[in-house]
């Protein structure tokens, strides 16, 4: 019985000093990405070739998904906004969601499970089939060559697919609310427009994409670098990339909402 | 163990006794716990990255399954090293590039993607991959894994001819002792991390020691048994009939 | 895919990325109304602000005219003071009455400007005299019903 006890404790304690010793290690691959990253700025058409693979293949799902959610919105929105006969806030209600919240939020879980699993599924076989050994055989970083550019075609391509996922969502709330239902169709743009302020809401959700960007694509590079080399080590890590990167997304939602959205 | 300059040297040994550990250190890939590596002179695990890097531009290394780059055709795979660490001119690479595919037979084959590509062919671009920038000294981690008899003596052949071509020197660490004894000058065996014979290709074949032996010839036991270590058989069949009385 | 179609891929997705985030700014945001040109800050007191926040809208004839900006508690008068900014092209004469209201019946709440027959104009620093408290709707309804009670009391 005590013999048990003692054994869970060590193994809870093997477990969390081998999460930590994990973070610190993505940490020091955090920087050394960063440390490398010149060569990716330098031959720009490494990274645009990520963003293709990132961003331009991601544009369908989130334009669908974003059209969608407006929709949603614009429906639920106006049987609430009804029961209070102020349905002509109706676009205030869509706009501000999107932007602040699912807009940001909703995009980079997408992309972190069509983009960043991708992303450590490719680093991932890279590894098992010794293409990142070999790589470094030819005195070619890996991390500059390949990691970096992945990383920063993420980076890149977040903001641009939260920003296209929020209009494409305005877009579907308009289509449902105004010439669905019938709002009326001024009040519908002018108090959004009244309300949506340009710094306090549109820049701080794009704040929000951009560190979402980061924090996917430094997941999914660091999953994939560092994926046990064989089959199911790759899908294994595919996985963790799509559940770890979703937790830290919504975690670090709660942080930046936190810090940006109150006192006002 | 040393590689002589021109010469083409084998490494032999039973699966996991430290072959492809061998390439590691001298690659760099692997710092060495004890003992040093040296590579035309220097010391490779006391290097700088630079360093490093500059002496990992004159070797070539041919990995266990090719380790092509998936994503990239033949013609820029081969291309990749000269692309990467040097500025030539598109049309003098175009030119390199053929003549490296040339070497290997595969001219034909530059416009192909390497999923497209046999195991054979994978492996013969792989070699002109390795040799893309005429390095001094060239690994093979198993290079005949997995290939047909005809594919087989492709590459070795095409091995030798290199390593003669270039005047360079091959280290081929293998496991296939017939197909390999054709090509090499000089054989070292490797057992259990250690050294248990060395010589000629001929000498090996006539070789005493018992480990190179079974080796050469293929026997199943020997000094190295068939079985697994464990407890003597009858021990444990009474002690599972005890459990079950 | 060649190299230029995959450029041409990824230069659309860009334009189209900067396009969306175009569209949230100044169709979807105020930066249109709030960026464009000077604005001059004045204050008023007002007993009770009721639901206003920093960022509620000034309108003068129902026309958003400027935006709240600060809302402080004076100590010493037991009174909040709001800083509104307002656009430099509105000139207002000096006794402006200022009001809270109430946009709908549970809308938005935001400042009122009603304009007074001053030759002197409002300029930077001012404060509006003249002011009315936000509506309280438990208030009024309590004070409806207590004045019901009060009328149907004298007539028994």
């Amino acid at each position: 019985m005590d013999n048990r006890v003692t054994g869970a404790l060590r193994s809870l304690g093997q477990q969390v000093t081998g999460r930590i010793w994990r973070l610190g290690y993505a940490s020091r691959f955090f920087l050394a990405v960063l440390m490398h990253s010149g060569t990716s700025l330098r031959r720009l058409h490494l990274t645009i070739r990520e963003i293709y693979f990132t961003g331009v293949l991601s544009l369908i799902i989130i334009l669908v998904s974003g059209m969608f959610v407006g929709m949603v919105l614009g429906l639920q929105g106006y049987d609430t906004l009804q029961r209070y006969g102020s349905t002509e806030a109706l676009g205030v209600l869509v706009s501000l969601s999107l932007v602040r919240e699912l807009g940001p939020v909703v995009a980079a879980l997408l992309f972190a499970s069509r983009a960043g699993s991708a992303i450590t599924a490719e680093i991932g076989m890279m590894k098992a089939t010794e293409q990142l050994s070999a790589m470094e055989m030819m005195a070619v970083d890996p991390i500059a060559r390949v990691v970096a550019p992945r990383f920063w075609g993420g980076v890149i391509s977040m903001p641009l697919l939260a920003a296209l996922f929020s209009a494409m969502g305005i877009f579907g709330g308009y289509l449902v609310g105004v010439q669905l239902i019938g709002v009326d169709e001024g009040s519908f743009w002018s108090q959004m427009q009244a309300s949506v302020d340009f710094r306090e809401d549109i820049l701080n959700g794009v704040i929000k994409s951009f560190v979402f960007g980061i924090i996917v694509s430094w997941v999914a590079v660091f999953e994939g670098y560092d994926a046990e080399p064989t089959a199911e080590g790759v899908s294994g890590a595919t996985t963790r990339t799509v559940v770890t990167s979703s937790l830290a997304i919504l975690a670090a939602d709660f942080i930046l909402t936190a810090f940006m959205f109150t006192g006002t | 163990m040393k590689i002589p300059r021109g010469k083409v040297v084998a490494v032999m040994g039973s699966s996991g006794c430290g072959k492809t550990t061998t390439l590691r250190l001298i690659g760099g890939q692997l710092k060495p716990t004890s003992g040093e590596v040296r590579v035309g002179g220097q010391i490779v695990h006391e290097l700088d990255s630079g360093g490093l890097y500059n002496l990992r531009r004159r070797m070539g290394m041919l990995f266990q399954f090719g380790a092509l780059f998936t994503d990239m055709s033949v013609y820029d795979n081969i291309a990749f090293q000269m692309r990467e660490h040097t500025d030539l001119p598109e049309s003098l690479i175009r030119d390199l590039v053929m003549m490296k595919l040339h070497a290997v037979g595969l001219r034909g084959a530059h416009g192909l993607m390497p999923a497209e590509l046999s195991g054979g062919m994978a492996r013969r671009v792989a070699l002109a991959r390795a040799i893309a920038l005429d390095p001094m000294l060239i690994m093979y981690d198993e290079p005949f894994a997995g290939l047909d008899p005809i594919s087989l003596s492709i590459v070795g052949e095409l091995i030798r001819k290199l390593n003669d071509a270039l005047g360079a020197s091959s280290i081929v660490v293998t496991h296939d002792v017939q197909e390999s004894l054709k090509i090499v000058d000089y054989v070292y065996f490797v057992s259990e991390g250690k050294i248990v014979a060395e010589g000629t290709a001929e000498d090996m074949k006539h070789s005493e020691v018992p480990y190179v032996h079974q080796f050469v010839w293929g026997e199943a036991d020997g000094p190295v048994p068939f079985q697994y270590p464990s407890r003597p058989y009858g021990e444990e069949l009474m002690e599972s009939v005890g459990h079950r009385g | 895919m060649s190299r230029t179609t995959l450029d041409l891929w990824v230069g659309f997705f860009v334009a189209v990325g900067l396009g969306a985030l175009l569209f949230l700014a100044l169709k979807v945001g105020n930066m249109a109304s709030t960026s464009s040109g000077d604005t001059y800050a004045i204050q008023a007191k007002f007993d009770n602000i009721g639901g206003l926040k920093v960022r509620g809208a000034v309108k003068s004839a129902g026309v958003v005219v400027g935006r709240v900006t600060d809302i402080q508690f004076d100590a010493e008068a037991y009174q909040a003071v709001v800083t509104i900014r307002i656009d430099a092209r509105y000139r207002f004469p000096r006794d402006t009455f200022a009001t809270i209201n109430t946009s709908g019946l549970l809308g938005e709440q935001y400042i009122g400007l009603e304009v007074g027959g001053d030759m002197a104009m409002l300029k930077e620093g001012d404060k509006i005299k003249k002011t009315q408290s936000a509506v309280v709707l438990e208030k009024l309804i309590s004070q409806f019903m207590f004045d019901k009670a009060a009328t149907d009391e004298g007539k028994k």
